[in-house]
């Protein structure tokens, strides 16, 4: 397929190995006569140069264009991915016209405007009247791309509904930690990133109640499909970014900035495989903010399912404290018979002598 | 003035030369030059150096995206424990390659070696002066340039690698040696180098600036300085009042990084190891960053639009359309190119708020930037094209400034940034806009005012090959970059293997790879060029393009004070070209009106009365002044 992008190379090398071949016969000729001749050799070969490059890249581009668009991303996931989507053909459509009208007038006006012995340049110094039109004509063309993209703009980083699924996601050199509210509260914890351990990654503070049913994992996340999806944002050590390509999602992640995005994912995983035909298609959350050496791997695994196989999911999930009951520790006296509940009953009673106990051999992390 | 007392400081610490005129030294006049003729060429070559390895930085991270079997043990005697047993590029390389390539593109090649050439070379040869107005600052100005550049290279030797963080070197990553190799010594030497950067773009602006104001020769108001004039005039503006920003900015980094403060840095875990570090914001130092890092784009782009006004206005033999609208507009672009900086911040987290305001501030400079298009177009329309080298890559700037620039303005729609951020869609766009579009401007300086530098001419043929290949060569990189973009691949990555939505488009890759290869390589030709046609190349007339500026009427080789006998004097603007009734197609700005009554205008033949006056006012000859 793209050995015909190659081709074209091929030929504009050709090409240009013609040209040299002209050129150097041209100098030949040329350079003789007097050295006051100000017409460099070769004028007329670069003027038919714009021509011929003015043809052939536009067939190129078009073509490389029309091959190119089977490896461009699968129709959004999201709804307003869609909309951005359809935003930017549009102003990509209307940006061709400029750019396919200038490029031609560059072209075809060296051509036609060449060098030619007893000819005279037109003096002309100035127009008010066409400098005022191409200085409105693109003001309002922007107002126009400005008022879309304003209106797209706003209505996406408006605030989430209230009834949206507030997940954590949190950044660290290489991979992302999500953390979910839980199945009995719905809220999320406090955090603090002083709390941060081996098996804490995320610095969840125990002295909150609400985190006592929170439950996080470092390799893949779950969202229920239709549903507006918060995802609050935060990074550990360094800039991240969240980049999810398929639903057109991007927000960096910010030590001691929490930042957050929210979305509205209206395909599941399995929608999307039927679709593309693709039984191992999977969607993915990449970092696009340079962090270090593994920036190019935090590859986490994002799955969109329907709300039942969702809830189902949430509920088999161990919660933090059921993974490392030995923090039960951290939980403030008056709170205790509260977490209690979140403790595997087997777990539950060595976990009162020792904090520093057994957890850390199990630990889920991948550091 | 103080170039004259420069000299006379060197005379008087010189106790065995006893005469004041005898001819400088080997040292004063190549090394330690005053001479602005000198210290251009200092900048250009130092920049030619600069782009090589630059440049070719970018061909070894090429190799890595496009070819991402390739064995490159080939590389190992330059690149050594870089690239391990196997022949596999290391990856904090690879990120050390990525952030080398832009710092030593952006700021030594294009902002140093083109602004730094061109201004120096150009503002007192076409504005009639004898020298800067402080050859010693100047002087200084490139030694501290050459002190960064020593720091910069030094730092590609260090043991942990150079600096690695982009060439944003955004904190916390670039605070936190820690947290990444390319974090520790090679950042402290980025940080040190770009200080000394800084403050020698600042002796240099000053002096631009103070010498276009002040050293006009007579006759040479401001409606009639040279488009290129005006464009190192705005730059070093610009540049006088964003630089100062990323200098401090930098010292707050070195504060972060060795003295504990918290300025960028809080709440971060790194290591095992909760940092005391709170209060800080990483947004700030981006904020600061792009105060400079957008207007650092038209830093660098200006010169090139003032460069190739000129240059197109001669060689369509035609004078420049809308004169005042490219003056308006380059300074429209200057005054918005200081409010837009957060479009590069849309998905930070910055409130949303701020993101619609500076949409639609950036939105506003595509119509400035349309109008300049459209009047280099106006300009070429029933001109009478020479095609030298020169006006092939200016025709070549104003297509790329174009279609690159269009690719700004779905960028600058915060709403389409969003996917759009931070993947090769950006990166094609800036390389086009403002990477190869200002290289041009330095190609068609370069060939334009080759003769004027060393009184010798390049080899055209050479020059018209070397345009076309790198014509067809940038577009065949960046065109299919965009197509990356729109599939969603992010930069600055290592490998494309480790997705699923990257794993393809690998023969793509690979062909920008190869047309980068290829463009690198075509390079060449302007090297062998350049340096050849010092030494060899054909002796050059007096004014081999024909044309108006005062530059071309200084003698082949310009000595001290660029003329002999007085300043010339200036009756008119400079793009007095194919005036109707006139007997050449192109009329010098040193010939008064009182010579040409067959092609003068009626308001034109009202300024003869002036001449007289402006021929007897003669401030501002250095040589004449007491100082």
């Amino acid at each position: 397929m793209y050995i015909i992008i190659a081709l074209v190379a091929l030929v504009f090398l050709v090409l240009t190995g013609v040209v040299v071949a002209r050129l150097q016969n041209v100098l030949k000729s040329v350079n003789k006569p007097d050295s006051l001749d100000t017409i460099p050799s070769g004028n007329k070969i670069n003027g038919a140069m714009f021509i011929v490059v003015l043809i052939i890249g536009a067939v190129a581009i078009t073509w490389s264009y029309l091959h190119s668009r089977e490896y461009f991303l699968p129709t959004a996931s999201s709804i307003h991915g869609r909309r951005v989507d359809d935003l930017f053909w549009f102003s990509m459509g209307i940006l061709t016209i400029p750019f396919i009208i200038v490029n031609f007038l560059i072209f075809f006006f060296s051509w036609k405007y060449q060098h030619k012995k007893d000819h005279r340049a037109s003096f002309y110094p100035d127009n008010h009247r066409l400098e005022l039109i191409w200085t409105i004509v693109p003001a309002i063309v922007m107002a126009l791309l400005v008022f879309t993209g304003w209106k797209a703009w706003s209505d996406i980083t408006s605030d989430a509904p209230r009834d949206a699924e507030v997940i954590e996601i949190t950044g660290k050199q290489f991979n992302w930690i999500v953390r979910y509210p839980g199945v009995s509260d719905n809220k999320l914890g406090d955090y603090n990133y002083k709390l941060i351990d081996p098996q804490n990654e995320v610095g969840i503070d125990l002295s909150d109640e609400n985190s006592f049913d929170d439950f996080t994992n470092p390799s893949e996340m779950h969202i229920p499909v239709n549903r507006p999806v918060l995802l609050k944002i935060r990074a550990r050590d360094v800039l991240h970014s969240v980049f999810i390509p398929h639903m057109r999602v991007k927000m960096d992640a910010v030590p001691g900035l929490p930042t957050k995005f929210w979305f509205v994912p209206d395909k599941t995983t399995a929608d999307m495989r039927s679709e593309l035909n693709d039984p191992n298609f999977d969607y993915e959350i990449a970092c696009t903010e340079v962090c270090g050496q593994g920036h190019f791997s935090m590859k986490m695994r994002l799955i969109v399912e329907d709300e039942a196989s969702y809830k189902k999911w949430c509920s088999e999930q161990a919660t933090f404290l059921q993974t490392y009951p030995e923090y039960l520790a951290k939980v403030p006296e008056n709170l205790k018979a509260k977490a209690m509940k979140y403790i595997p009953a087997e777990a539950a009673a060595p976990a009162d002598s020792s904090s520093t106990g057994g957890g850390a051999g199990n630990s889920t992390s991948l550091r | 003035m103080s170039a004259i007392e420069g000299l006379e400081t060197a005379h008087h610490h010189d106790v065995e030369h006893e005469q004041h005129h005898e001819a400088p030294n080997f040292w004063q006049k190549y090394i330690f030059s005053e001479d602005h003729k000198v210290i251009a060429k200092q900048y250009l070559i130092t920049g030619i150096l600069w782009a090589v390895i630059g440049i070719s930085m970018s061909v070894v991270f090429r190799i890595q995206l496009g070819f991402q079997d390739a064995n490159m043990s080939w590389l190992k005697p330059v690149l050594g424990g870089w690239v391990s047993e196997t022949g596999k590029l290391d990856p904090n390389f690879y990120l050390a390659l990525v952030t080398m390539h832009g710092t030593i593109m952006v700021f030594f090649v294009l902002t140093a070696g083109l602004s730094g050439t061109f201004s120096n070379f150009l503002i007192p040869l076409q504005i009639g002066a004898r020298d800067m107005a402080s050859g010693f600052m100047n002087m200084l100005s490139y030694w501290f340039f050459f002190l960064a550049s020593v720091i910069m290279f030094a730092s590609l030797f260090v043991q942990t690698g150079p600096a690695a963080g982009g060439w944003v070197i955004y904190p916390p990553l670039s605070a936190l040696p820690q947290a990444h190799p390319g974090s520790g010594l090679g950042m402290t030497l980025w940080l040190a180098s770009m200080a000394f950067f800084i403050v020698s773009q600042l002796l240099g602006g000053i002096n631009y600036i103070t010498t276009v104001i002040n050293l006009r020769t007579r006759g040479m108001s401001f409606d009639r300085l040279p488009l290129t004039i005006w464009a190192f005039l705005i730059t070093a503006v610009l540049g006088l009042i964003s630089f100062p920003v990323l200098l401090s900015s930098v010292l707050l980094l070195i504060f972060d990084r060795h003295f504990g403060t918290s300025f960028y840095l809080s709440d971060i875990y790194i290591n095992g190891e909760a940092l005391p570090n709170v209060g800080g914001s990483p947004i700030l130092f981006q904020h600061l960053f792009w105060f400079l890092g957008h207007p650092e784009v038209y830093i660098v782009l200006l010169p090139g639009l003032g460069i190739t006004s000129e240059v197109i206005a001669t060689n369509s033999r035609k004078p420049i359309f809308g004169y005042r609208a490219m003056i308006a507009s380059m300074l429209g672009i200057a005054f918005l190119a200081f409010i837009v900086w957060a479009h590069h911040m849309f998905v930070t987290g910055m409130n949303p708020f701020l993101g619609s305001v500076f949409m639609f501030l950036t939105l506003i400079i595509a119509v400035p930037s349309a109008v300049k298009g459209f009047n280099y177009i106006t300009t070429l329309w029933r001109g009478n094209i020479v095609f030298t080298p020169g006006m092939l890559f200016s025709i070549g700037l104003v297509s790329l400034f174009v279609s690159g620039g269009l690719t700004g303005i779905i960028l600058g729609n915060s709403a389409l940034d969003i996917q759009l951020h931070d993947t090769y869609f950006v990166v094609a766009h800036f390389h086009l806009v403002m990477g190869a579009a200002s290289a041009f401007g330095l190609f068609a300086g370069v060939y334009h005012w080759f003769p004027k530098m060393f009184g010798r001419m390049m080899n055209t043929s050479l020059g018209q090959i070397h345009f076309w290949l790198t014509f067809i060569g940038i577009y065949l990189v960046f065109i299919p970059m965009h197509y990356v973009g729109i599939a969603g691949f992010p930069r600055r990555y290592y490998q494309f293997t480790s997705y699923n939505f990257t794993n393809k488009f690998m023969d793509m890759n690979m062909f920008i790879s190869v047309a980068a290869i290829f463009t690198f390589v075509a390079q060449f030709i302007f090297l062998w060029n350049f340096f050849y046609s010092i030494f060899k190349g054909k002796r050059a007339p007096q004014n081999p393009w024909r044309s108006n500026t005062l530059e071309w009427t200084a003698p082949i080789n310009p000595g001290h004070g660029n003329w002999e006998g007085e300043l010339p004097a200036v009756y008119r603007w400079s793009y007095d070209y194919s005036k109707p009734g006139a007997k050449e197609d192109f009329i010098p700005q040193n010939i008064p009106y009182s010579q040409t009554l067959e092609s003068n205008f009626p308001h034109e033949n009202e300024l003869i009365a002036t001449e007289k006056a402006i021929e007897s006012q003669n401030f501002n000859d250095q040589f004449k002044n007491a100082h």
